[in-house]
């Protein structure tokens, strides 16, 4: 692993009941870059997602086998804390889904679990937070009201705010713009551009157009399976395996 | 640190979780204690088939005969009337009925839940009870019969809510189906609704007599409380339930007669502990 | 007969059964009410009865049914709600859920006479609290235990896995997520739980019998191992055990505690639906 990977998968299965969702993956994830993971519906992808922030454990019956190391570290250990591992990778999950408090609540809800509970500190996160996720100019002059009452594209860029708080090293994001109209997803994409230089981002996408605008590399998947992980360029220029081909020329179901 | 509070915190809620199974479990081991020591004196046997109930005379006699003949009228009268309207009401208001009726009739219903059974004790007493002599023209209007007409109309918001879930379960694509045959809407209701909803209407009607059986001072006020094998249900008798409420604020702490009480509790707790066991089995059933 | 005809002549009937429950309902509330209505005035609400109970008030009665209420709440509120955190949040699907939900099942089945008798047995005698404040609020407390128990349930149930898995995502531990991200939205349900648990428990005559209640009390009790009058059971003895008592005070007495019971239960219906719309 070089210094400029963040995350390392080792053999990495995930099972629900008896039947492998992932199975035995292994991948190096940059830093401060954003990966993109396309495929088919079922793939796995999500799942693996899931796993980076230890997500999956919320699931009856979800085992997994194999390592993840995010820094070195192996979230799996059974020392390991997942409220710690939570904190330093971030999750933007497909459909917005704020909490039914105001605005500054929302972004301010994890400082605020983390015992950060100041007045002046949290104003300024807040700030920070909705700035970094292109939000602020549309709502800093209406922080108190209700969060469900914006948009679908903004609830969307709030909870990306929300994540963006607690300062994570990572941020996984599962199809953020699937449930978004084409302006709002376009607001996304850009916003993800950026966010990249300070944050490792990995992407769950279905859009193959959106995995090449805004992600540095690319993991195609298939029934569970890594079948290849590249530049994101090569991926969708030159791919090496006959099954990523079929998927990103649009032969495949 | 975080995580020590919350294990502490899971721990505590997991005490509180099982707070109702150690309920359950001492109202059943308390029951039995007092009732063993009643059993030690007079013999199951004579305690359930006895048909005298004379626990203060000399030689007292224990039979509970007369008290279970007069819960199993008074809840046969209240579930001959309550059944039949409780399921017809919730065919209405599952099937039938507007959405404005429904809004009306519903809260209704619950309504008539919310009424305390001291209340219905009171107009059975001052208007039914009085009705009903003069209807039959018999001599006291004081009868098992009064008590399960008012019991009746206590089991009905029972009867009604859980029939009407157990209509509401049923997947619209069977009326679907049906009606896209050419049956008509009653036609549905009778051939696939009712027999798609049957465990459900099931369990409705024997949580609707747990009730029954269990209500207590309605009963004790109308009934008239002869503790005797009725003849009719147009005479006076007792339930088990008002034996309890009427006689336990006489009996002497430690005496056969208070334990003998407990023996009635422990029959009571059996019976109704029977019916919400099977009346869940049909429940889970009609969840599938 | 056609088919029509007869589905007309079906819907009819059903038609018909359901007004004909309308009738009995209304026909109690609104006679109580037009017969107790005389009786309610400010003296028959603060005084004490007199004369043996043909003369005075109800206020003791009044304000033991207050004391018992706040008491079974002070004390089913918390083990309820968090025996319903436990089951919902923390138990999954496993097989002690089962067995607690059966409980609740049967719990919620044990005739309240019997709660009375465990009351008397358990609370009175073997803990020595005596008839009492404490001994009727235990025994009401373990009677509408599945009331709250089973609506706090629903309300948690209801509340969007989204907002659970969104918190823990920014590392809230699973304690904070639910102090923090479900019990808030879960609040309206647990209120409404609670508002028809105190209906029960304000209601009910059985239970407090022989754990509480007291014929005859000029003063309200002064601390919880003191007796207490309770309006249910103050109607009942007005009813059948007191000679010469006014028609017109029982029917007072009657139509306070209907107003009470039932005013809590349309507090509940009202926030329920009102929290219903808003969830739409």
């Amino acid at each position: 692993m070089s210094r400029a990977d963040k995350i390392d998968v080792k053999n990495l299965s995930v099972y629900y009941g008896n039947d492998p969702a992932v199975k035995n993956i292994s991948i190096l994830i940059p830093e401060k870059k954003a990966t993109a993971l396309i495929g088919p519906s079922g793939c796995g992808k999500s799942t693996f997602l899931r796993t980076i922030n230890r997500m999956n454990d919320l699931i009856p019956g979800a085992r997994i086998e194999g390592n993840v190391l995010v820094d070195g570290q192996d979230i799996y250990d059974p020392k390991a804390d997942v409220v710690e591992i939570r904190t330093r990778v971030g999750m933007v999950f497909q459909r917005p889904n704020p909490f039914p408090k105001s605005i500054f609540e929302n972004v301010a809800y994890g400082p605020r679990r983390h015992g950060n509970n100041r007045k002046a500190d949290l104003e300024e996160i807040v700030e920070k937070s909705l700035t970094e996720a292109a939000l602020w100019g549309e709502v800093k002059d209406r922080l108190n009201d209700f969060a469900l009452d914006l948009s679908g594209g903004q609830q969307q860029r709030l909870c990306i705010a929300r994540a963006l708080a607690i300062q994570p090293e990572v941020l996984l994001m599962d199809e953020p713009a699937s449930a978004l109209d084409p302006i709002s997803t376009a607001k996304v994409e850009d916003l993800i551009d950026e966010l990249k230089k300070d944050y490792t981002i990995v992407i769950v996408t279905h859009n193959m157009q959106q995995a090449a605008r805004v992600s540095d590399k690319t993991a195609f998947f298939l029934s569970g399976e890594l079948i290849e992980f590249d530049e994101t360029s090569k991926i969708f220029t030159n791919p090496q395996d006959k099954r990523t081909e079929d998927y990103i020329t649009g032969r495949f179901g | 640190m975080k995580n020590y509070k919350d294990w502490i915190i899971e721990k505590i809620l997991l005490v509180l979780g099982i707070s109702s199974i150690v309920v359950l479990a001492m109202i059943f081991l308390f029951l039995l204690k007092d009732g063993l020591q009643f059993f030690s004196v007079v013999s199951l046997k004579d305690f359930l088939t006895g048909d005298t109930w004379l626990p203060t005379s000399k030689p007292a006699s224990f039979g509970i005969l007369p008290l279970l003949v007069g819960s199993f009228a008074v809840t046969l009268v209240a579930l001959t009337i309550a059944v039949p309207f409780g399921l017809a009401l919730a065919i209405y208001l599952g099937e039938i009925a507007s959405s404005r009726t429904k809004e009306i009739l519903k809260p209704t219903v619950e309504l008539l839940a919310a009424i305390p059974s001291v209340v219905y004790g009171f107009i059975g007493i001052t208007v039914i009870a009085p009705a009903v002599k003069s209807f039959f023209n018999i001599s006291s209007g004081f009868t098992l019969f009064t008590g399960g007409l008012i019991l009746a109309l206590m089991a009905l918001p029972t009867i009604v809510s859980i029939a009407e879930d157990a209509l509401h379960a049923v997947p619209g694509s069977y009326k679907e189906a049906s009606l896209a045959l050419g049956a008509s809407s009653w036609e549905t209701i009778v051939h696939v609704i009712l027999p798609a909803a049957k465990s459900g209407l099931i369990a409705a009607i024997m949580l609707g007599m747990g009730r029954v059986i269990g209500e207590t001072m309605t009963v004790l006020m109308v009934t008239g409380n002869a503790p005797i094998i009725p003849g009719s249900i147009f005479e006076s008798g007792r339930t088990m339930t008002a034996t309890i409420a009427a006689e336990m604020g006489e009996t002497v702490h430690g005496s056969t007669h208070y334990y003998s009480l407990f023996g009635i509790g422990l029959v009571l707790f059996t019976i109704t502990f029977a019916i919400n066991f099977t009346a869940d089995y049909f429940v889970q059933r009609q969840r599938g | 007969m056609t088919k029509a005809a007869k589905e007309k002549l079906a819907f009819q009937l059903l038609t018909i059964a359901s007004v004909m429950v309308l009738i009995p309902t209304v026909g109690i509330i609104v006679y109580i009410v037009i017969k107790g209505l005389p009786a309610i005035n400010w003296s028959f609400l603060t005084e004490p009865p007199r004369n043996m109970m043909t003369e005075g008030g109800i206020y003791p009665a009044i304000m033991g049914t207050l004391y018992l209420v706040l008491g079974t709440i002070a004390i089913a509120l918390p083990l309820g709600v968090g025996a319903a955190i436990y089951l919902n949040e923390y138990a999954g699907t496993s097989r002690m859920r089962r067995l607690v939900h059966l409980a609740i099942v049967n719990l919620a089945g044990v005739p309240s006479v019997v709660y009375g008798l465990f009351g008397l047995g358990f609370f009175v005698i073997v803990l020595g609290f005596g008839r009492s404040l404490i001994a009727g609020s235990l025994t009401l407390a373990i009677m509408i235990l599945p009331v709250i128990i089973t609506t706090t349930e629903e309300a948690l149930k209801s509340v969007p896995n989204s907002y659970r898995e969104a918190s823990l995502a920014l590392g809230a531990t699973k304690w904070q997520t639910v102090r923090n991200a479900v019990l808030p939205s879960a609040t309206p349900g647990i209120i409404t739980g609670t508002i028809l648990g105190i209906g029960r428990a304000a209601g009910e005559t059985a239970p407090i019998l022989f754990t509480v209640a007291a014929f005859y009390l000029p003063s309200i009790p002064k601390s919880i191992f003191d007796q207490a009058m309770a309006l249910p059971y103050h109607l009942y003895i007005l009813v059948t055990e007191v000679p010469n008592v006014p028609e017109e005070t029982k029917f007072g007495t009657a139509l306070v505690l209907l107003t009470l019971v039932v005013g809590l239960n349309l507090v509940a219906v009202l926030i329920r639906t009102r929290t219903r719309r808003r969830s739409y």
